[in-house]
């Protein structure tokens, strides 16, 4: 057996790298596509309530009634469309132009006083449950403060709740889902810009090439995977830079614990890619194992768009062997609390744990002949 | 522009028979996003729910033990750690152990009989979203409590109708939604690569040898799209309404003529890649680099109210962002066919955009 | 110790229920440039991977240079190098990026590098072509470069996997000339091909059939079996091809083929000559004995050629045109960028004519083909196919030609049946006549059995005669082929040619381009092109004649090929 050579990994690396240069394709994904998306992410992925349109019908003229419609009208939640009548809001509703209404009735003075009445009776779209239930338990709100405020006199009675966002005191997602889109990109080019480029080996035969002559199979995959690792380094930094300069998000922990965080998640990320590429030996069969393995889960197992507490058990136990879940929480925990080491170190033992697992794997499915 | 419907016939036949011949990728295409449509619904939820919660309390009163009971008993708390200091409040929200903490301070049940207490509500910003709605939760909570009502009579205060979805049903938005998603990335996928394929196989050249026009290889392209398109869409419907019993009130023949005009939008875009790609990877990125934006900007993840001015006036190039109105408006809220012509123009402008185009750049390549 | 390069004991190889390889036993001398020859599908590849050491045996043992190379696998990649069919070469590398990548594999000292680097690129005349990515060269020139990489470190054992396919006879006398230096160093060559002039020229063959080891020797064991039956029967009267079809009908002769104005025979064993003779005298010529070639005796050894009588041409309607020239070009020229890939290119194809378009890789005959049937727009100039011109009636002009590709090009997804019935469809063909032209195409080609399955099942043959009846189905009186039978074995391509030789003999015009000579031969008249001009235009014997020198009063084609381009070559060098 021949040993590991420097010179035939240089030479495969200098190769792999010429190519990465040289395919503007490779260089779109690596570079064009993460831009793209952190700004996806950052504008057009918002998860914050704001302006939502609702209907308000005022039937009653009252000081009183005034006050509970400006509650609405007032809140940077919503953009209050006035009404006297419901039939008149009650349409928009149905055509999506409005979320729902909300009706402050005629008698408003009297169910205010009296102690069992409804104040204010609310319509919502429920085809938008999220802004539905929004809508519902801010009039509960609203309508449970002006009661409790008529009743005991101004200012008295009540719990009154202090609270403080933690990290985050502008409550704005894009700071929590632009770390989760850098994640995205690492994925994209871990797993699916590998798996493309080593099932086009298979494909166009240069791995016969490459097979005959001396190469060691350690050499070769060292040799393909260190470029892209440097390439999902680099993006890592690239897209970093713009989530603090461009998109406001705070940089609270260290810039050195983000680069171990993701040098770390590009061995599970690589490794796979590898892996799919092994079965696969074909670019079509290997993106759509890649966008069903990696993107999706990646995407939607790994919480920072859904909340993973609230899915189904068969869900939650599937997203424990998705890395990405793991090297979210750190993402986000660097950017936004700093080095709380007590929680790094946990997630970046699984994400290696994973990394491991699918680099055996990948190992035991490669040989160096044309034997499958 | 000569058509012949005898070429034209053959080449519809040949492509029906190039994606359908074959048992194995007949359960390719029908098969994956079924599935995927069933596992996924249940993935994609803006649902918060069985959280952990930190409780400190520092009071021994009666009415803050009272109030922690109210405030911990829920669906959406599922386990809740009793913290002992301001450390371990703190040691928790780092490491996310807990999504909230309540911190009840010894002053609460004395200021409770005076007339105002507070708590503290420390929330987790990472996950903003979860907080929002937890916070809501609680203030509910905090109002009832204060009036010494039960949370239930606070519902009384301001009855809520939700119309068309009156339990707020999450899997309601989320399966024709994600029906239409699905439907996307499988048309485009279809037509996307079959120029390329056969640009790579060589029989591209055998067509274009022949007596056939662009426009007749543009329209026979279009067929399997739309076939399998339409084909799925209503194996979706089904399983929405039969599998998942999410009720269909709006008129299914308006919403068949809009899915059918929403499939032809998304193959006119998926031929228009197709004639420009060579190959078959470029034309799989080039469906990856598409298939991302469609999906974050068509308002499925996320409403479309909520985005930058400049973001909804590109979603309106986007065929999905028309056609989940539509279909949102079919399946829940019986939309009217005035509502539904008003989405399904802009699908039919972009499909007379694109088709042509594509029909272009096939001739083009010959140039 | 085992003095061969390669030794090969009861090898057998299955794949799955298939069995490619049937218990090969045989020795491979270094020294000797071995050829390993067959038909397609014969199992040559699969003996190239193992002797690689890529593919594992399923039983038997093969050792080069004594290591085994299931056991010793290591070892073998130090020893051998290995150009596999498809070059194994990165497109997106320049020449130098590709021979230094496999010599730091090979590890190749550094000190050598520069002599070994200079060494090799005038040995495969690429130094002009250094900084040119690998996927910008012509095809012959890609496999220089792979002969190169594979070169490098200096093998022990040199495995090529059909070096000659796609490469045009310049390229390929190059490559010819290295190998033979080589094997003089007593480097151990295999050198595999569906081509049996390339056979011939090797020093030992290993012919395989159906996974078969079916001879081993020096080609000219095999050929003197057929000592005494070649003939040649030179310039007869009337119609070469009618006289063809008659001879090969009668029940002593094996096979036979057009050469030029001439004709090549060979009759079966102890046969009489009587009826050859015959018809020869009836013709105005003489049978006269020529020596067999390689070719004969392989044909032969598979049982003879494939018999005269083309069932298709027999029942196409005779095709008479209207127009002067079947297909007509003036002043065609083709741009891309600052460069002329085909520069007023002038010529008319006679009705019922073979007209050849020949040159080296590059040399603009693809894209004078692709602008004569529409697939690409020219630059300037006119071309007309049947009277009409591409420019005005495009749809017009095309449902006039057929077009076979080099690759077939048929719909892997669809079955035979399917194929034939699109075909029909695409060239406007409905009803009661598709059914009966579909019918006729079915009967005509024996595509009976085959009707469901799906084109990558059949032999390579009938796949050809299934692209051939799809090209011909709307019965086109112009027909385009383009390298029509590049890398299939000749028994396939002797039936190819009758089917051709019948069509035109029912006045069916056909311009066909090609690498191969022996097709060239088929020719009524050819067109050479070099740098995107056509330099010489004449029948195939009249170009040899011009090529005729002192040295070679009797060139072959590919000799007179060879001559009339460097001839050329000279002229521009001195203006």
């Amino acid at each position: 057996m021949n040993g590991v050579s420097a010179r035939r990994l240089l030479a495969i690396v200098k190769k792999e790298s010429l190519q990465i240069v040289r395919d503007p394709s490779t260089l779109i994904v690596a570079f064009v596509l993460p831009v793209a998306l952190l700004f996806l992410f950052a504008f057009a992925v918002s998860l914050d309530v704001r302006r939502v349109p609702l209907g308000v019908v005022l039937e009653c003229d009252s000081e009183a009634a005034q006050a509970m419609a400006a509650s609405f009208a007032g809140s940077r939640y919503f953009r209050v469309t006035p009404a006297r009548d419901r039939r008149e809001v009650a349409a928009q509703v149905v055509a999506g132009r409005l979320r729902g209404y909300v009706v402050i009735p005629q008698d408003f003075d009297r169910r205010l006083r009296s102690s069992d009445a409804a104040l204010v009776q609310v319509v919502t779209d429920g085809g938008q449950p999220m802004l539905a239930n929004f809508v519902a338990n801010y009039a509960r709100a609203a309508a449970t403060a002006t009661l409790s405020e008529r009743r005991d006199g101004a200012g008295a009675g009540g719990i009154v709740l202090q609270p403080r966002f933690w990290f985050n005191p502008e409550l704005e997602s894009r700071r929590a889902l632009v770390p989760g889109a850098i994640a995205i990109v690492m994925t994209m080019i871990g797993v699916l810009l590998t798996a493309l480029v080593v099932a086009r080996e298979w494909e166009r035969g240069t791995m016969e090439g490459l097979l005959s002559t001396p190469v060691t199979l350690i050499e070769l995959l060292v040799g393909k995977l260190l470029p892209y690792f440097a390439l999902g380094m680099l993006a890592t930094a690239i897209t970093a830079t713009l989530a603090v300069t461009l998109f406001g998000v705070p940089m609270r922990g260290s810039a050195l614990t983000l680069f171990v965080a993701a040098a770390v998640f590009m061995f599970p990320a690589l490794s796979q890619g590898v892996l799919i590429s092994v079965v696969a030996r074909n670019q079509f069969t290997a993106s759509q194992v890649a966008m069903i393995s990696a993107f999706l889960p990646t995407f939607l197992l790994s919480g920072f768009l859904f909340e993973i507490a609230a899915m189904p058990a068969p869900l939650r136990f599937i997203s424990y062997f998705v890395p990405a879940r793991y090297f979210i929480a750190i993402l986000q925990t660097v950017f936004l609390v700093g080095d709380v080491w007590s929680l790094i170190l946990p997630q970046l033992a699984a994400i290696f744990a994973l990394g491991a697992l699918l680099f055996l794997a990948a190992r035991s499915r490669l040989k160096k002949n044309l034997e499958r | 522009m000569r058509l012949s419907f005898v070429r034209l016939r053959a080449q519809i036949v040949k492509e029906l028979l190039c994606v359908l011949r074959d048992p194995k990728s007949r359960v390719i295409l029908f098969v994956p996003p079924l599935v995927q449509l069933a596992i996924l619904s249940f993935a994609f939820t803006l649902e918060v729910k069985n959280v952990d919660i930190a409780i400190l309390n520092r009071d021994a009163g009666g009415a803050a033990l009272e109030f922690v009971q109210r405030a911990t008993a829920s669906e959406l708390v599922r386990r809740v750690h009793v913290a002992t200091s301001e450390a371990e409040v703190a040691a928790m929200l780092d490491e996310q152990r807990v999504l909230a903490a309540l911190v009840v301070p010894p002053t609460f049940s004395r200021d409770a009989r005076r007339g105002q207490a507070t708590v503290q509500v420390l929330i987790d910003g990472r996950r903003s979203y979860a907080g929002q709605i937890a916070l809501g939760y609680f203030q509910t909570i905090a109002a009832s409590a204060g009036m010494g009502i039960s949370a239930g009579n606070v519902r009384d205060i301001a009855p809520v109708r939700h119309w068309f979805n009156p339990n707020l049903t999450y899997r309601w938005f989320v399966v024709p939604g994600l029906a239409g998603v699905l439907l996307t990335i499988s048309a485009l996928l279809l037509t996307a690569l079959s120029i390329a394929r056969e640009r790579e196989l060589g029989t591209f050249e055998q067509l274009l040898v022949s007596p056939c026009t662009p426009a007749e290889i543009i329209v026979a392209k279009t067929a399997p799209g739309f076939l399998i398109g339409a084909t799925l869409a209503l194996l979706m419907e089904a399983t929405a309404v039969f599998g998942f019993g999410i009720p269909f009130t709006g008129s299914f023949a308006l919403l068949f003529g809009s899915m059918l005009l929403f499939i032809l939008s998304i193959v006119g875009i998926g031929l228009a890649i197709s004639a420009v790609c060579s190959t078959q990877q470029q034309a799989i990125l080039g469906c990856f680099a598409l298939a991302i934006p469609t999906m974050v900007l068509s308002g499925f993840a996320t409403p479309v109210d909520n985005m930058p001015e400049a973001l909804q006036w590109l979603a309106q190039a986007i065929p999905l962002k028309h056609f989940l109105l539509i279909l949102h408006g079919s399946f829940l809220k019986a939309m009217p066919a005035s509502e539904v012509f008003a989405n399904a123009w802009p699908m039919a402008l972009i499909a007379a955009v694109t088709l042509p185009l594509a029909a272009r750049l096939v001739r083009g390549k010959l140039q | 110790m085992d003095s061969a390069g390669v030794t090969l004991d009861n090898v057998s190889k299955r794949f799955g229920a298939v069995e490619a390889l049937h218990d090969v036993s045989a020795r491979i001398l270094p020294g000797r440039l071995t050829g390993l020859v067959g038909p397609d599908g014969a199992g040559k590849t699969t003996l190239m991977r193992l002797m690689a050491g890529l593919l594992t045996p399923s039983a038997g043992e093969i050792s080069v240079c004594g290591f085994d190379t299931v056991r010793e696998q290591a070892r073998i990649a130090d020893l051998t190098g290995y150009m596999p069919q498809r070059f194994g070469l990165y497109e997106d590398l320049t020449v130098l990026e590709n021979m230094r990548l496999y010599a730091a594999l090979r590890e190749l000292p550094e000190g050598e590098q520069a002599d070994a680097f200079a060494r090799l690129l005038a040995f495969t005349r690429l130094e002009p072509f250094t900084e040119r990515l690998a996927g910008k060269l012509s095809g012959g020139m890609k496999q220089k470069l792979g002969l190169a990489c594979a070169l490098m470190a200096q093998p022990r054992v040199l495995l090529l996997d059909e070096p000659g396919v796609g490469v045009d006879p310049l390229s390929r006398q190059d490559l010819w000339r290295m190998v033979r230096e080589l094997t003089r160093e007593g480097m151990t060559v295999v050198w595999s091909t569906a081509y049996l002039d390339e056979a011939e020229q090797c020093e030992a063959v290993l012919l395989c059939n159906g996974g078969r080891l079916a001879f081993d020797g020096p080609p000219g064991e095999l050929t003197a079996r057929l000592a005494g039956r070649a003939f040649r029967l030179a310039n007869p009267r009337g119609d070469r091809r009618a006289l063809l079809t008659r001879l090969v009908q009668l029940p002593e002769v094996s096979d036979g083929v057009i050469q030029g104005s001439a004709i090549r025979v060979v009759v079966r064993e102890g046969a009489a000559l009587d009826g050859v003779c015959a018809l020869a005298h009836a013709a105005d010529s003489e049978a006269e004995p020529v020596a067999p070639c390689f070719e004969d005796a392989f044909v032969d050894m598979l049982g003879g050629g494939p018999g005269g009588v083309s069932l298709l041409a027999e029942r196409m309607p005779t095709v008479t045109l209207d127009a002067g020239a079947a297909v007509r070009c003036e002043r065609l020229t083709r741009r891309f960028g600052d460069f002329v890939a085909a520069e007023n290119v002038d010529f008319a194809v006679t009705p019922g004519e073979i007209f050849g378009l020949l040159g080296p890789n590059g040399a603009g005959k693809s894209t004078t083909f692709k602008m004569l049937c529409g697939l690409l727009k020219p630059s300037a100039g006119m071309a007309q196919v049947a009277g009409i011109d591409l420019a005005r009636a495009a749809s017009d002009a095309k449902s006039r030609l057929g077009y076979m590709a080099q690759k077939f090009s048929l719909y892997g997804l669809l079955s035979v049946r399917q194929n034939l019935e699109f075909s029909a469809g695409v060239y406007g063909l409905s009803g009661a006549e598709k059914k009966a032209r579909v019918a006729e195409m079915v009967e005509t080609f024996d595509l009976g059995p085959f009707l469901d399955a799906a084109p990558a099942e059949l032999a390579l043959g009938y796949r050809q005669r299934l692209a051939l009846s799809c090209a011909l189905m709307h019965r086109p009186p112009v027909l385009f082929l383009d390298e029509p039978t590049s890398g299939v074995d000749p028994v396939t391509r002797r039936e190819f040619w009758t089917h051709i030789n019948g069509l035109v003999r029912k006045g069916v015009t056909v311009l066909v381009t090609t690498h191969f000579m022996d097709e060239a031969e088929y020719c009524d008249r050819i067109a050479l092109m070099v740098r995107g001009r056509v330099i010489a235009l004449d029948t195939p014997d009249a170009l040899k004649a011009r090529a005729a020198s002192a040295q070679s009063p009797t060139p072959t084609m590919e000799e007179a090929f060879i001559a009339l381009i460097r001839a050329s070559e000279k002229a521009e060098a001195q203006p």
